[in-house]
């Protein structure tokens, strides 16, 4: 493998790097899990005296589900005394029996059903759902809706949110790219990016894909590395987009990855998928669902680790910032909230560089692997 | 599980997909392509120019050691000029000391036979003085004898003894 030719203290480097990220990963499962057994103990222990304190974590909670979700308004804050949402409307596009393209503020946000073309929608956890004009939503036993779902191909706040990302990128290395007219040395704010774009070419592209072959995937590398740090920076920010954790994002994003390696895969590589050579053939036979099963999981791991350590940060720094409002004493609850929240957004700024870092390094290195020219005799 | 794959929406993926991939187009025909071959370029003109430092230098230095071979060489002769040139004038104060040496011992030898020649020349005119001397007494002796016999004894005897003094 191309790693093993890296020197040990860049592995090891990167491999302490990574560990806190699953173990914050996991913190943030417990939380959640935490504050849902919270949520039942409050519960069981303010029956009778006061709803309040339970209804209060049940909305943050319910908050915090909206936030980590996709929406089809984009929402900066709302009045919930006033029911009033600030913010701006996004298109929804439906295909039912035609194309059915209106604005998201005829939902209200949800409170109301949409009429259009004689069919009503009605908005109901994010997504959208065929009902009648009184708007009833039924429910089977998990208490899933069972209303009909018409395809939505609506312009989301995800939607949005990568549309604005690829207008900035575009906007960003276009100008650097123009900037190299002027003379051989960017200025300005391209003084910042061109370390980055050697950072990729030297750091990731180069050693694991290798001299000869780097340059036809830098494209990919550099785009969707810039996108998904972008991405993730922007979730940083109060704007409350969360793209990249969302799981739809990622198993995008892997496909790409997955098709990248298995179209410039060389006769080597399926060679070892489907007959590894070296090796008896039973073993062969046994061998060839596990390969091709292996090169599903490298891009499954690919987009459950970008999914679950942006969903993570989201949910701990949500839940940190929600200690001020669940919490009884403001006094004592607002500078530890404060005080955590700071530390956990200096990691998950740390973190949306990693991830992006992981996710390119790892993309090239599944690419590297396909496309290198296998030595028979020094691995297996 | 469940969630997750509830919470996956086709339309998201479906938008993604379009944008990832016109995203990835753009950026390579617009910034990728240029930024890269620029950057490539800059590095290949940064090393050749590194190259042709290293080169110069190299000349340089070459330049450097042939001027002071040149100049080893120039001193090497020089001091081979310079000790030649103190041979030969020693060779030539030898040369002179000798060549005076030998002309004085010829002629102190010179000299030496002059001096003998002139001595026995000398001596034979000393011999015919004596002889030519002894003549002259011999006949003033004879005539003295003639004349007196007495005297001419006494006077023989005498210069007999002048003769011993002599």
């Amino acid at each position: 493998m191309v790693i093993s030719r890296k020197p040990l203290h860049v592995i090891a480097a990167i491999a302490i790097a990574i560990l806190p990220l699953f173990s914050f990963a996991n913190v943030s499962n417990d939380t959640v899990k935490k504050e849902a057994h919270e949520v039942h103990v409050a519960a069981d222990a303010n029956h009778g005296e006061t709803a309040e304190p339970q209804d209060k974590k049940a909305k943050v909670d319910a908050y915090i589900q909206h936030h980590l979700q996709d929406s089809h308004d984009f929402t900066f804050f709302s009045d919930e005394k006033e029911g009033k949402h600030y913010g701006f409307s996004l298109p929804v596009i439906l295909i039912d029996n035609g194309l059915k393209v209106f604005s998201s503020s005829k939902f209200h946000h949800g409170e109301t059903v949409a009429e259009v073309d004689g069919n009503f929608y009605k908005l109901y956890h994010g997504k959208i759902y065929k009902t009648d004009a009184a708007g009833t939503i039924n429910y089977d036993e998990h208490h899933h809706p069972t209303n009909a779902k018409p395809l939505d191909f609506s312009i989301t706040k995800n939607v949005f949110s990568m549309l604005f990302t690829s207008a900035l990128l575009l906007f960003m290395f276009v100008g650097l790219a123009k900037s190299y007219k002027k003379g051989p040395i960017p200025t300005g704010f391209g003084r910042v990016l061109e370390p980055l774009i050697l950072f990729i070419r030297d750091e990731i592209a180069i050693p694991n894909i290798g001299e000869k072959k780097y340059r036809k995937f830098m494209g990919y590398l550099l785009t969707v590395f810039f996108l998904i740090w972008l991405l993730n920076l922007l979730g940083m920010t109060p704007l409350g987009i969360n793209v990249t954790g969302n799981i739809a994002v990622t198993i995008c994003l892997a496909l790409f990855t997955y098709f990248i390696t298995q179209f410039s895969a060389n006769k080597d590589y399926w060679m070892h998928i489907f007959w590894m050579p070296g090796v008896p053939v039973p073993m062969k036979i046994i061998l060839m669902p596990i390969e091709i099963l292996g090169t599903l999981t490298k891009p499954f791991a690919l987009l459950i680790r970008l999914f679950a350590n942006i969903t993570a940060g989201h949910v701990v720094i949500m839940s940190l910032i929600a200690m001020i409002f669940v919490g009884k004493n403001l006094a004592a609850d607002l500078p530890i909230s404060l005080g955590l929240t700071l530390f956990i957004s200096i990691i998950e700024v740390l973190v949306a560089f990693l991830q992006a870092f992981i996710f390119t390094m790892l993309s090239s290195l599944f690419i590297g692997m396909a496309v290198q020219d296998h030595h028979h005799d020094d691995h297996h | 599980m469940e969630k997750l794959i509830n919470d996956f929406s086709f339309g998201l993926f479906f938008w993604q997909a379009i944008i990832l991939l016109i995203l990835i187009v753009l950026m390579v025909k617009f910034a990728w392509k240029p930024i890269m071959n620029s950057i490539v370029a800059r590095e290949e003109g940064i090393s050749n120019a590194l190259l042709a430092a290293e080169n110069a230098k190299k000349e340089m230095q070459n330049l450097k050691s042939d001027n002071e071979k040149l100049l080893a060489e120039a001193r090497a002769e020089r001091d081979l000029m310079i000790k030649e040139a103190r041979e030969i004038k020693e060779k030539m104060i030898a040369d002179a000391k000798s060549e005076a040496q030998a002309q004085g011992e010829k002629m102190i030898e010179a000299a030496k036979a002059s001096i003998e020649s002139e001595k026995n020349a000398a001596m034979a005119e000393l011999k015919n003085q004596v002889s030519s001397l002894s003549l002259e007494i011999a006949e003033t002796l004879l005539k003295e004898e003639l004349s007196n016999k007495e005297a001419q004894t006494k006077l023989v005897e005498k210069m007999l003894g002048d003769a011993k003094l002599n």
